[in-house]
């Protein structure tokens, strides 16, 4: 495919401003020295250019899209037209309380939902992403030892399953990490537990279900562990799409938590973002909150910031488009469409682990919850056809593969996540689609690491990417 | 009403019994009842389509929508040309995730690899990342970016927009990272201070420019003195600046960020924006976020991937550049069809037209009565003294204008962009003079 400055010619433009209507005023400014080298080009190649681009990309309408611990569920249009609706896309952040009575109303309505679902009290909107609301919650939990004098907690323990973003999060909050090994059975080992928490935990930060996709049932005694010891539990809602309606982190005896509204509450991806990753907490914490929280009286909105608050995580209310969107599809499923919804993840999870696991060993086997981890292991050892070469043949199928290598304690690791708006077909073409792979990587091992054969390109050369960075477009004089 | 859920109950009850289960509570058995709800969730029951459509269509109605706007302050209306619009609502990349499978991802690759090249020829820099956030946290995280084992101390200047510098502090709390502001002298930053304040455990200055006030600081001097102290110069820039004025490169900045919300990014009470950052090659394997490199595939032909991600969380974990792994990808899109539609006559144009319309908007409120703060060189905002702040906005909004922001009860930060003709201008001026 050519780039946008390949089809560039000097001269083309579209006609998008009128004359200036009013003396020009000549700044005295320092220049720079050459026009920046942006590409000349009419509507029609833009269009053109753009539309070749996307056909070479994978969205949700493309095919299943079963990426583990991602959550890619369908994203409903009515989201996309809420968020389309000028009262939004219009309104200046800096409008009096008084003119943005739609937006506050947005906020608000959308933090005492995800309130009542995650068991939490209050809540901030204002981080743009799962991590972001990750570094958030740790600075609660900063905020509140320091509040009490309490500075010796200079630790926070992570599970070796966790998400890489839980302890780059802990160091951004200046905290010393401590990894805990997982138990054989993929949960915590209260025993290895018990063995790291002191009085200088601040605290622990956990998923459950775990990223094995098990529920930790010893949960209650490990939050307690943690509470026992001084320290708080942080809950990284990353899988909260198993046990919404059924199950609240906040009565798991989790204090500060957060959820993705990209992958929990159905809002679209971008191709890597704009996502939101709100961060709830219990009463106690509620005063560090940051940004501004929404109160209501008598149907009139208004902000509120504690003087305690840690600050800002970024700039205005958080990513606002996505929380309408996320606002739009909670008020559609409501209150029996949430665990109908998690109760479907759950099953189409366990539908295709059980139709799977005679071929692909499963990593755990037990009952899964929205998602479950196959380990190759054994074939690479035997054939030599790894996670990566399963995956890439996925790709011949039009089947976007699962998380590859992830978690880190399962070797040749594929993470599966069907949710639930995948119908039975879906799931028994890909089912179908995995077993013949299978078939082909008994016959032919070798062939496997050409996999995959049909795409634009094929397998690309990440060594030399990352030893000779070319990461601009070098432009001929 | 309805979850999004496609199997019918049949379907579900027969895939249960294939798993191996009687229901879903054998199914939800594996959690302990002890932690279980028990209970239905205290939410509204969901409704139909039509009537969430509605719903959210009286929500939005209760915001006011401003046609002329003459508030900036960190969000700006410009034009979004249409093809914008069309482009970035394709579903190919609004639903696809992070491009990790490269063989079907090239589109949004090479998209972001071109946003990339944009982003390097504003900046003048040498490498750009995929995006962060915000401008806000695009500064925070240069600040980081600067951290060494000697130099750990933060300065920003108390011209950056507030949001900034609240947000520079709060990432600041995580590490610890001492955060000092250098005082402003009539509006810019004041060297002799800024000179005094800067020492050998100085990481970075961070200035903005043009500053909140819309005023140029005077970044030679700035950059003369943090070199001269061993520190980094982080530059905070209004990327429609560099249609025509100096880039942070040409200045000597080390690190270039800002908000590209400018950029066909709407209002949208706030976010999504998109924050950029750039750097030499120097600092290249420590700026946080993805990046898009080139590469070859096993035939030879170009193709593009996710590079250099020893930096990044998934690999690094706690010793990694930042947390960040979503990041604002649709927004950069955006912003590169953006400057592709406007092309570099079209930003210049845009540049000049912001420049010419505040500086007529700032002539025609003196006349109207109001003073301007400080008598230096602005960009297209500008703050104007007055008896009262209030009732000229007040009076402006009931004629359907956003005045420009009080900063103090005496105090307006105004801004004009392309969008105001000379009718709107004269139509504001009218206003204040009437109450002025």
């Amino acid at each position: 495919m050519q780039l946008i400055f390949e089809r560039s010619k000097k001269g083309r433009h579209l006609s998008l401003f009128p004359a200036c209507d009013v003396p020009a005023f000549e700044l005295d400014a320092p220049k720079r020295a050459e026009a920046p080298k942006l590409p000349e080009i009419s509507e029609n190649e833009l269009d053109r250019h753009y539309t070749e681009l996307a056909k070479h990309a994978q969205g949700m309408n493309d095919g299943f899209y079963p990426l583990g611990s991602c959550t890619m569920k369908h994203n409903p249009k009515v989201n996309e037209q809420a968020a389309a609706l000028e009262g939004f896309t219009m309104a200046h952040p800096l409008q009096s309380e008084a003119d943005s009575q739609g937006s506050l109303e947005v906020l608000k309505k959308a933090t005492d939902i995800l309130c009542e679902i995650t068991g939490m009290d209050n809540m901030t909107l204002q981080p743009a992403a799962g991590a972001h609301g990750e570094f958030t919650g740790l600075l609660l939990i900063k905020a509140y030892h320091k509040a009490r004098g309490d500075e010796k907690r200079t630790k926070i323990i992570v599970p070796d399953s966790a998400h890489g973003t839980n302890p780059a999060s802990a160091t951004m909050s200046g905290y010393d990490v401590i990894s805990v090994e997982s138990g054989a059975d993929g949960c915590v080992d209260l025993e290895k537990l018990r063995a790291v928490v002191g009085e200088d935990t601040a605290g622990l930060m956990l998923t459950n279900p775990n990223t094995v996709g098990i529920f930790d049932k010893n949960i209650l005694e490990i939050t307690n562990i943690i509470h026992e010891a001084g320290g708080l539990c942080y809950y990284d809602g990353a899988n909260l799409n198993a046990v919404m309606g059924h199950v609240r982190p906040g009565d798991m005896g989790f204090d500060v938590i957060h959820i993705n509204l990209h992958k929990t509450f159905s809002t679209p991806h971008g191709g890597g973002g704009p996502g939101s990753g709100p961060c709830g907490c219990k009463d106690f914490l509620a005063p560090y909150l940051p940004g501004v929280t929404v109160v209501e009286n008598d149907g009139v909105y208004s902000y509120s910031k504690s003087e305690e608050s840690i600050g800002d995580m970024k700039a205005f209310y958080g990513n606002f488009l996505v929380v309408v969107r996320a606002l739009t599809y909670l008020l559609t499923v409501g209150k029996a469409g949430i665990p109908e919804a998690s109760q479907n993840a759950v099953l189409n999870a366990n539908y295709m682990k059980k139709k799977l696991e005679d071929i692909y060993p499963m990593a755990y086997d037990v009952t899964c919850m929205h998602e479950f981890v196959m380990s190759l292991e054994g074939m690479k050892h035997d054939i030599d056809v790894s996670a990566l070469d399963v995956a890439k043949a996925l790709l011949d199928r039009g089947i976007h593969p699962p998380t590859m290598y992830f978690p880190l304690i399962v070797h040749e690791a594929l993470m599966v996540e069907p949710t639930e708006t995948e119908c039975k077909e879906t799931l028994d073409h890909a089912i179908e689609a995995f077993r013949s792979i299978y078939e082909d990587a008994k016959n032919n091992p070798a062939k496997m690491h050409m996999m995959p054969m049909e795409t634009p390109v094929k397998r690309l050369d990440e060594v030399r990417a990352a030893r000779t960075p070319v990461v601009k477009y070098e432009f001929e004089n | 009403m309805g979850s999004y859920v496609p199997n019918t109950e049949a379907e579900q009850l027969q895939m249960l019994k294939e798993a191996g289960f009687e229901s879903f509570e054998d199914m939800l058995s594996v959690i302990p009842a002890e932690v279980r709800l028990g209970r239905e969730l205290n939410i509204p029951e969901g409704k139909s389509e039509l009537e969430v459509s509605r719903e959210m269509k009286k929500i939005a109605a209760k915001n006011k929508v401003y046609e002329t706007v003459f508030r900036g302050a960190g969000a700006y209306k410009h034009y979004v040309p249409a093809v914008v619009t069309t482009i970035v609502n394709k579903e190919e990349f609004v639903t696809a995730y992070t491009p990790y499978q490269a063989e079907i991802s090239q589109g949004i690759l090479q998209s972001i690899f071109e946003y990339q090249t944009m982003i390097c020829e504003l900046t003048g820099m040498d490498v750009a990342n995929a995006s962060v956030y915000d401008g806000a946290t695009a500064a925070a995280e240069a600040c980081a970016m600067c951290q060494e084992r000697k130099r750990h101390t933060v300065y920003v200047a108390e011209t950056v927009n507030p949001q900034t510098l609240s947000v520079i502090k709060t990432y600041g709390f995580g590490k610890d990272i001492d955060v000092k502001v250098v005082p402003a002298c009539s509006g810019t930053t004041d060297l002799a201070a800024l000179a005094e304040m800067m020492d050998s455990e100085s990481a970075c200055f961070v200035v903005q420019h043009p500053n909140y006030y819309g005023l140029f600081e005077d970044i030679e001097a700035i950059e003369k003195t943090v070199h001269e102290a061993g520190a980094r110069l982080v530059m905070s820039v209004n990327p429609v600046t560099l249609g025509t004025l100096k880039t942070p490169a040409e200045y000597g900045a080390d690190i270039a960020v800002g908000d590209g919300q400018p950029f066909g990014l709407g209002l949208a009470y706030g976010g999504p924006y998109l924050g950029f950052m750039a750097t030499t090659s120097k600092m290249m394997r420590k700026i946080p976020g993805r990046i898009v490199g080139e590469t070859v595939d096993t035939q030879g032909e170009r193709g593009f991937v996710l590079t250099l991600q020893a930096r990044e969380q998934h690999i690094r974990r706690e010793k990694a550049s930042s947390n960040i792994c979503s990041n604002q990808a649709l927004c950069a899109l955006t912003a590169s069809v953006y400057l592709a539609a406007v092309g570099p006559e079209g930003l210049k144009e845009v540049a000049n037209q912001c420049v010419s319309k505040a500086h007529y908007l700032a002539a025609k409120l003196v006349e109207a009565g109001l003073t301007l703060k400080y008598e230096k060189t602005y960009f297209n905002e500008f703050v104007t003294e007055c008896k009262c702040a209030d009732t000229i906005i007040d009076a402006c909004a009931k004629e359907g204008i956003l005045a420009g922001l009080k900063l103090s009860d005496t105090e307006i930060l105004w801004c004009a962009t392309e969008m105001n003709t000379a009718c709107e201008i004269e139509k504001v001026a009218a206003i204040v003079k009437e109450v002025c």
